[in-house]
């Protein structure tokens, strides 16, 4: 028993590879902040880029070895290695926004790489977990990084808040996942889903222990999708908090949020989903009226986003409604889509920055026409995108859910969600009519620079490519569902 | 033998796509002059294609011809598919030669963001050729949806003062029904056996249930596209505040996608469903044509007024395709290529006299054919036509969908006559304030008459309304085997 299997060990650590890199760059990043130089920022955000770049290869050269490690607590699939690029991408893209606008709001802590790259390793861990106690340790782990880094404007109150309201209903959440985690655990005497779904075949469906179980982990889960009920948290921190985290809390801890989601419901405890669909379908239709018909009053336009964001959110949850291959492909899709456009749309809200202080107003759109046409034109496909008009990604992505709902029926369903989704285009097309229309209000020279360039290229090309050009990114994604729906 | 030595050449893929591509290029030209000669001359050629393709059609056939077939995306049975029959050839000419028209219409017109605008103009011309020429139900809806983008942006950018209006209700409208309409497709595309092929999916036999809840998704994305009453409200505001360009192209060409729709899907495809919901369509249609004209006759604002005409005018349509009737039908599609060249005419030349007088105030108006008698004696002719006087385009549709309705449907076609007559009312109306009495516009006398650029839009619209008038047979001609193979298709009916 107590011999140590050094074979075994080696094997994990070397399948836990790219969650070893990304660690080594967290700390490095994490001393170098220490040392004082001029070009702190750009130092640190290379070597973050790098790092993160390291552990891409290695997680493309694992892709291609299916296996487990650490006793089955954690594993390599293709399922994970799709959430991984989401999350490499959307990292990436967050530390190529940062530099110029840590400078702009006069914040010099390095911590910030470090933090990243430890939300980052998080978020990893949260997708390739098949385990309780793994998959709550990536989920705090991430969440803690994220309470700092939406405080890190130490000198605005907004942030600040936003920071401490983040931690209490985060902390509260959590708290709710563990509880659902322990009433599993009391149930099946084990908290590796492999094992579960073994044990669980054989208990009483009814049983309300079992209900309760599953009505905890989904209200954690939930709130951290941000859906409805569980959105009140949602617009105050994605305004208070710096924008280039805005982005990032949008795209990456939802991604793998999702992940978690469909692994644990939808794939290897599927036995359960008679206890929590129809929940799942009110909740998503309620998700996306209230983010719909919210946003169309914002002034912020953080707010506004937070609210698409809680909209997309449960448009998103009708894939687990569908279920199935269609589904989870589905989500998949629109997750990696998603990254593309909401990336894109922060990245113009952080060069039209005009210090943090005064709040991001949708004002500042105005005239951007005039003042810088390429920008404008870029904004134009993101808002579209988002609002799932065609030729864009953000329409197929909506569109292949929609095939999957009615795939298996839900043709209802499909209805209400694409009306609603017809009230969503009314914002996105306030913010187009302020671009195009309007008069600048104060000239003010845009700079724009290489990195966040990059940026926005990047985002562009990928929000259109996905639209234009499906078929590679479907059957790519296709290819990358758990391998019990293969 | 259509075009069989060049059966290679995507011809209607270079037709689609050559707007698109100079519309990549705009932004690099320097010089509004160049920008505007530039877009002229791509339109020109597309033009050119597009007569091609009308003289190269082969009208002894129902099949689809110029067909080009490559697999989009292949594990969801979506192609990329083109293909052109007897109605949507028509219909790509129209919008070839509206395309241009337009651009010289906005010559001037335009003065702010020009680029902008030339590189709106030649997107929408891209996804409208697309419309026209989707065999694929995806592709379809892609190019269909993709057009609320540029329209969008004509309306809202470049429009009359309450154009941010004009153009969030046009948006909307369109958006929730075209987002039906994608509900109903992939509903279709599951029954249909996992296809998005158009002639594929008509092949089906679907249930009779299932057809009728496509019909009413396909009926509220078209209707509100046509615009049916009572989903009409976006298109007068849409009208008047777009600049002259848009409104030709909502008149000419966007307007006639929602009767198109009900060509090629709703009758074809959902026969049953079609046959069931005749009846409310011919009242539809009825009330329509009644209602809108009677709501023309009250506007003083004449693009409202020619908006309101177009309401009762599509009504018309709606009206004989809905009679099942050969007469009827191609009275109908006639109708819808006339009432392009028409409207599009009208809301040409009232934007040729707004751009000298700035109003679109009827009484103000007066005596215009002592001042400016060229323009007088078009736009008298354009009037007449609207009217369906004898001897012009309008006569040869209005009268091919009456007699197909009597018999069918006598109300809905004594609603068509009553129509006509209340049309007589209004555009007379136009005619005797606007162009006959006493000069009341001030500064009448320093409005010039149409110059060269300006004739050369009209003369070829002017071309078109004898031309159908007097000599229809080569347009039937290209319509009648398309039609009767429709008709046999909405046929098929019962189970």
């Amino acid at each position: 028993m107590s011999e140590i299997d050094l074979a075994a060990i080696t094997q994990s650590v070397v399948a836990t590879g790219p969650e070893i890199i990304i660690i080594c760059g967290a700390c490095v990043a994490l001393m170098l902040s220490l040392v004082p130089h001029p070009r702190q920022h750009q130092i640190l955000a290379s070597i973050s880029i790098f790092m993160i770049g390291l552990a891409a290869s290695m997680s493309y050269f694992l892709s291609d070895y299916p296996q487990t490690a650490y006793a089955g607590m954690f594993v390599i699939d293709n399922f994970s290695s799709f959430f991984k690029i989401i999350l490499y991408l959307g990292t990436t893209l967050t530390v190529l926004m940062s530099g110029k606008y840590l400078v702009k709001e006069g914040v010099i802590q390095g911590e910030y790489y470090s933090l990243l790259l430890f939300a980052l390793l998080g978020t990893m861990i949260i997708v390739s977990a098949t385990d309780l106690l793994m998959i709550y340790i990536g989920l705090e782990l991430q969440a803690l990084s994220i309470y700092v880094l939406t405080g890190f404007l130490k000198s605005n109150a907004r942030s600040n808040e936003a920071a401490l309201k983040y931690i209490i209903l985060g902390a509260f959440s959590s708290a709710i996942i563990l509880y659902g985690m322990s009433l599993f655990y009391g149930l099946t005497g084990t908290t590796n889903l492999n094992q579960m779904a073994a044990a669980l075949s054989t208990q009483d469906q009814s049983d309300p222990m079992l209900i309760l179980a599953t009505g905890f982990m989904l209200v954690g889960l939930l709130f951290k999708v941000g859906a409805v009920p569980f959105h009140m948290w949602v617009p105050d921190i994605y305004e208070g908090a710096p924008s280039p985290i805005t982005a990032y809390m949008s795209v990456a801890p939802k991604a793998a949020a999702f992940a978690v989601i469909i692994r644990i419901f939808v794939v290897d405890l599927a036995i359960l989903q008679p206890i929590w669909i129809f929940s799942i379908a009110a909740i998503s239709l309620l998700t996306m009226a209230l983010g719909s018909f919210a946003a169309l009053v914002q002034n912020n336009i953080k707010r506004m986003l937070a609210y698409s964001s809680i909209a997309h959110a449960g448009f998103l949850m009708l894939g687990l409604v569908a279920g199935g291959t269609g589904g989870i492909t589905s989500i998949m899709l629109y997750l990696l889509v998603y990254t593309f456009m909401t990336i894109g749309i922060f990245a113009v809200i952080i060069v039209l920055n005009k210090g943090a202080s005064r709040g991001e107003s949708i004002e500042d759109f105005c005239g951007l026409a005039q003042n810088n046409p390429a920008l404008a034109f870029m904004s134009l496909i993101f808002l579209f995108s988002l609002a799932g008009i065609p030729p864009t990604g953000g329409f197929f992505a909506k569109f292949y859910v929609l095939t999957a709902l009615v795939d298996k029926g839900y043709v209802e369903l499909a209805v209400v969600a694409v009306l609603l989704s017809a009230v969503a285009a009314w914002f996105y097309l306030r913010i187009i009519m302020l671009m195009y229309v309007k008069q600048p209000t104060e000239h003010t020279a845009i700079d724009l620079n290489p990195s966040i360039r990059t940026v926005l290229l990047i985002a562009t090309i990928g929000t259109l490519l996905a639209g234009l050009l499906p078929a590679w990114l479907l059957d790519f994604t296709a290819n990358s569902i758990p391998s019990v729906f293969g | 033998m259509t075009g069989s030595l060049l059966i290679d050449v995507p011809i209607l893929s270079i037709l689609i796509f050559l707007p698109a591509v100079a519309a990549l290029l705009v932004p690099l030209l320097s010089g509004d002059n160049l920008v505007r000669w530039f877009t002229f001359s791509v339109l020109v050629v597309d033009f050119m294609i597009a007569c091609w393709l009308l003289i190269t059609f082969d009208n002894t056939t129902a099949q689809m011809q110029f067909v080009e077939s490559t697999p989009w995306v292949a594990s969801l049975g979506i192609s990329y598919k083109l293909g052109v029959d007897g109605v949507s050839v028509l219909f790509v000419f129209l919008t070839a030669l509206l395309g241009w028209i337009c651009v010289l219409a906005s010559w001037t017109a335009i003065k702010k963001r020009l680029k902008e605008f030339m590189i709106c103009l030649l997107a929408i011309q891209c996804l409208m050729l697309g419309v026209f020429c989707a065999l694929d139900l995806f592709l379809f809806y892609v190019f269909w949806e993709a057009m609320l983008i540029p329209m969008y942006l004509i309306i809202g950018i470049w429009g009359g003062d309450n154009r941010i209006y004009a153009a969030f209700k046009f948006f909307l409208y369109t958006l929730t029904g075209s987002l039906l309409f994608l509900i109903g497709i992939l509903v279709l595309y599951f029954a249909g056996g996992r296809t998005f092929d158009i002639l594929a999916l008509m092949a089906v036999q679907y249930d009779y249930d299932l057809q009728l809840w496509v019909f009413i998704a396909f009926l509220i994305a078209f209707a509100v596209k046509v615009p049916m009453v009572p989903m009409h409200t976006w298109l007068p505001d849409a009208h008047v505040q777009a600049p002259t360009a848009g409104s030709i192209i909502l008149a000419g060409v966007l307007l006639k996608m929602g009767a198109y729709g009900f060509i090629r899907f709703s009758l074809p495809m959902l026969p049953d469903a079609s046959h069931y919901f005749a009846p409310l369509m011919q009242g539809l249609s009825g009330v329509a044509i009644v209602y809108g004209g009677f709501l023309a006759l009250a506007q003083q604002d004449i693009k409202k007024l020619i908006a309101y005409s177009s309401i009762s005018h599509m009504g018309l349509i709606t009206l004989g395709l809905f009679t099942f009737t050969e007469n009827g039908t191609t009275g109908a599609v006639i109708q819808m290529f006339n009432h392009g060249i028409t409207t599009g005419a009208l809301f040409l030349l009232i934007g040729v006299v707004y751009e000298r007088t700035h109003s679109r105030d009827i009484p103000a108006y007066g005596g215009l054919l002592k001042v400016i008698p060229i323009y007088g004696i078009f736009f008298a002719i354009f009037l007449l036509s609207s009217m369906a006087v004898p001897g012009t385009n309008g006569f040869v549709g209005e009268i091919l969908v009456l007699s197909g309705t009597f018999g069918v449907n006598n109300w809905a076609a004594s609603a068509g006559v009553l129509g006509a007559l209340i049309g007589a009312a209004y555009l007379l109306g136009i005619y005797r304030q606007m162009l006959l009495g006493p000069i009341r516009i001030p500064g009448a006398a320093k409005i010039s008459d149409l110059n060269k650029r300006e004739l050369s839009c009209a003369l070829p619209l002017l071309l078109f309304v004898f031309w159908l008038g007097l000599y229809p047979k080569p347009f039937l001609s290209i319509l009648k085997p398309t039609l009767a193979h429709l008709l046999e298709q909405t046929m098929r009916v019962g189970l």
